[in-house]
């Protein structure tokens, strides 16, 4: 016999079975004990600046890193955040704030007047509103470490909502020597004041992005109700980790899986599976449908230069068409003809008129009295997008069987972003109609609907041009009472269609899926998600 | 040896350069700017200009690429455009889980396809062949991503043995670091699988008609010592070539798989910085891919010389 010892497999099996016990218990993590609310957003976070970008998640994170002096409401109106009181003269021209106590940035520095100067004189050099708002200021001064005060050279109307807004860039509060930073490159560091401080040296951009508990926020009272931005807000949890999964069926598997907690947009199709899910439940973000569809039409060129060829494009939509495509489902989804979100205080049916019929032969006729000849119309078809692809190819559809020569140039969406902002002809590079979306929060106000705007040149791409559109805007800002307000909104709507400024093709609703078991206290918010409140049992 | 090592290293230069031109340009050809991503979607075309002016991307692009390359030359590869963190450290990040997800999947597939091939090879033209070269054409003909959802419903959903996503670094223990990667790995395997078994049964079916296999049989040496010692050995360079290609490949099946499985590996960095035409980025990974390759392809060459003692340099 060989002297060779011969393998005892029972033993070999045990030892195995040791060191496996072994690996699986070094595997245990740190935070086991904490609460953690995993979440996965509409995007990854890569930009830390929410000034710098207008990138929704970026907000998101601004949200939670840093404070604002106001947050708006479910009803939009908005309601005092880090600002203790506040004070309006009569002619509505000083308005002065004074802070809360205890409030401290995240690197143990207090927060001060100096800090809130700088922070909105940065705001108000790079996001629109803010530019509109700054345009009315003469002057912005610290009184005291506590108190600031804001003089205006006439009464505008939009200050505190301007404050408090969430759509594109918020007035979030910065440290003063991070405010300085010009507002055209990046704030290098994530130092705020908010419920959550920036885990920088765990984050992993296009992958996770860390937030731990500030302990030392002086949360709103309790009783104060939390609605949308506003009312009481607190750090619900020990440490959030946004994951970011590009993969829409990946992440609803791992929430039914449990791997995640929350999910904020999950796709439409999987609306079915997830409302049979065990522990998971869906829930409508707030009051307003949370995206709003546009077409928009380059009015620097023929044939849309000429107001008949862009009313003609009315007569190729039917809203239920692009909606039936986009949604499917009809509860999730709303005609709306209007270009204020419907369903909202100002929404009207001023100029819905445009609508009334679905007729490709007299869009023809019309484009035809235009001085259209055949020429290839461009448009900008993005092929990656979940809404905005189907919704290009039904108007595409309505374009050819009207017998329009449609020059569909198929790209991503980053292309598409990029082309859009040529203003030279489509033959040199240029573009005649691309598709897109806006949030129904921002599409609520006219004159945070940046699209609805008509300044020529400085607008936005399209640019539409029309001076009684900017007037009724204008108007608005300074309106004061709410029956004014809603009259020129409804003015405002009437003319801005008939000058079709964007065509609307309907509204629908992002609902946010979550693990019922697991989590209470979301606080419903359309377009902007909030993840303070939030407690995981 | 050494001097053809030597030789080879020297050789990958010119091919770097080459590499680092056309990324460089033809990335800066295709549609798209990151400024306008970054600007947002309210942005009015003069604040995308302005983005623009400040990222140094309105410079003459021969400007950019002197800069990129004097940068690279310095062990700098550059700044993402929009995190500000230096590619370098992105690319660090990165490495583990794809390095993991590719190791272990070449173990999988290497693993199962050798001894299936060398089974097909033996049992050739009989049922075991032919259920193992069935198995192989399915394995070409199903796509990564469908394999990938399968099993995340099978494993994950229903039966939650395993989780459906994501990364545990191996610092966190083994079975953590493991269990992330077993299902990945099947999904990935299964393509190569296929092709290593194929190649493995058809470079063993040739070496098994060589006379001296016939003499090894005679003599009355083990099946199984005949197939493994003497056959499958001499059967081992077109093998071992294919695993090479196979890693080269992989590089391209990972990006897929990273996504469906949630890894956060260089695959999926690639795809979202050429979706976000976070140009530095780009630049850095084909850079390093290129690299990659261009070792890989190094090491198997010298593999020969000790699979093969005919191979000479």
């Amino acid at each position: 016999m060989h002297p060779r010892a011969r393998i005892s497999w029972p033993r070999l099996g045990l030892a195995l079975a040791a060191c496996l016990a072994a690996a699986m218990a070094t595997g245990t993590p740190a935070n086991a004990q904490q609460k953690v609310l995993r979440a996965v957003l509409h995007a990854d976070v890569r930009v830390l600046d929410p000034i710098w970008t207008t990138q929704t998640i970026a907000n998101i994170h601004g949200m939670l890193v840093y404070d604002t002096l106001f947050g708006n409401d479910a009803g939009m109106q908005p309601k005092p955040q880090m600002v203790d009181t506040y004070d309006i003269t009569e002619d509505k021209l000083v308005y002065t704030f004074t802070l809360r106590d205890k409030l401290k940035f995240h690197d143990g520095s207090p927060v001060t007047t100096k800090d809130v100067v700088a922070s909105l004189e940065r705001w108000g050099k790079k996001d629109g509103v803010g530019i509109r708002l700054f345009s009315f200021v003469d002057k912005l001064e610290a009184v005291d470490d506590k108190t600031f005060r804001m003089t205006l050279k006439k009464p505008y109307g939009m200050v505190l909502e301007s404050l408090g807004k969430t759509n594109s860039s918020v007035a979030v509060i910065m440290r003063a020597q991070d405010a300085a930073t010009d507002p055209q490159q990046q704030v290098k560091e994530a130092i705020g004041s908010g419920p959550f401080k920036f885990a920088k040296d765990e984050w992993v951009p296009g992958s996770k992005a860390v937030y731990v508990k500030n302990a030392d926020y002086p949360s709103r009272p309790s009783s104060e109700k939390a609605e949308s931005f506003a009312g009481s807000k607190f750090p619900g949890v020990d440490r959030i980790e946004l994951v970011w999964i590009s993969d829409p069926q990946t992440a609803m598997s791992a929430l039914i899986n449990g791997e995640i907690d929350f999910y904020e947009n999950p796709n439409i199709d999987f609306y079915p599976i997830l409302e049979k899910a065990r522990g998971v439940k869906l829930m409508r973000t707030g009051t307003l449908d949370s995206t709003h569809g546009m077409i928009r039409l380059n009015h620097l060129h023929p044939p849309f230069n000429n107001v008949k060829g862009r009313q003609a494009m009315y007569y190729l939509i039917n809203q239920e068409n692009f909606l039936r495509a986009i949604v499917g489902d009809p509860k999730y989804y709303r005609i709306c003809h209007g270009l204020i979100t419907c369903g909202s205080p100002l929404g009207n049916d001023g100029g819905s008129h445009w609508f009334k019929e679905y007729n490709p032969k007299k869009a023809l006729q019309l484009l035809k009295e235009a001085g259209y000849n055949g020429e290839p119309i461009t448009v900008l078809a993005a092929t990656d997008h979940a809404t905005i692809t189907p919704a290009t190819q039904v108007l595409i559809q309505a374009m050819r069987e009207a017998g329009i020569n449609v020059d569909a140039q198929s790209m991503d969406w980053g292309s598409v972003v990029s082309r859009r902002a040529k203003k030279e002809p489509p033959a040199q590079g240029g573009w005649n109609i691309f598709v897109t979306t806006t949030g129904g929060v921002g599409s609520a106000n006219p004159v945070l609907h940046t699209w609805l705007g008509a300044a020529c040149d400085k607008g936005l791409f399209g640019w539409p041009c029309d001076a009684e559109v900017e007037k009724l805007r204008s108007d608005y800002a300074f309106a004061l009472k709410d029956e004014e307000k809603a009259k020129i909104a409804r003015d405002l709507q009437t003319r801005a269609m008939e000058q079709v400024v964007y065509i609307p093709f309907g509204q629908w609703d992002q609902m946010l899926a979550y693990r019922a078991d697991r989590l209470e206290g979301i606080v419903p918010n359309t377009g902007l998600v909030v993840l303070w409140n939030i407690t995981k049992k | 040896m050494t001097a053809y090592i030597l030789r080879r290293l020297l050789a990958t230069i010119p091919v770097m350069v080459v590499v680092a031109v056309f990324v460089f340009f033809l990335l800066r050809l295709a549609p798209g700017d990151p400024a306008a991503i970054i600007a947002g979607e309210d942005a009015t075309a003069e604040q995308i200009a302005a983005v623009r002016g400040k990222l140094g991307l309105d410079r003459p692009i021969l400007e950019q690429f002197v800069v990129w390359v004097a940068g690279m030359l310095q062990g700098d590869f550059g700044t993402s455009i929009f995190s500000n963190l230096p590619v370098g450290r992105l690319i660090l990040q990165r490495l583990e889980p794809t390095v993991s997800l590719t190791l272990s999947t070449l173990l999988v597939a290497v693993c199962f396809a050798i001894p299936l091939g060398v089974l097909a090879a033996w049992k050739a033209r009989r049922l075991v062949d032919r259920l193992v070269m069935g198995f192989a054409v399915m394995g070409f003909a199903m796509p990564v991503f469908l394999v990938g959802y399968v099993l995340i419903y099978v494993f994950a959903v229903r039966l939650g043995w395993l989780p459906v996503q994501g990364y545990r670094p191996l610092a966190e223990g083994l079975w953590p670091w493991a269990e992330c990667l077993i299902l990945p790995s099947l999904a990935l395997g299964i393509t190569y699988m296929a092709l290593i078994a194929r190649i493995t049964r058809a470079s063993m079916l040739e070496v098994l008609a060589q006379d001296y296999i016939r003499t090894a049989d005679s003599k009355g040496l083990a099946t199984r010592r005949v197939l493994l010692l003497h056959a499958l050995k001499n059967a081992s360079v077109p093998i071992v070539t294919v695993i090479g290609i196979g890693i080269a490949l992989l590089i391209s099946g990972v990006v897929i798989t990273e996504t469906v499985f949630n890894i956060p590996g260089l695959g999926r960095l690639t795809v979202d910085a050429v979706l976000k035409r976070d140009y530095p980025i780009v630049q850095g990974l084909i850079i390093v891919f290129a690299a990659a390759k261009v070792l890989v392809n190094l090491v198997i060459d010298i593999s020969y010389v000790f699979l093969d003692p005919r191979i000479r340099y």
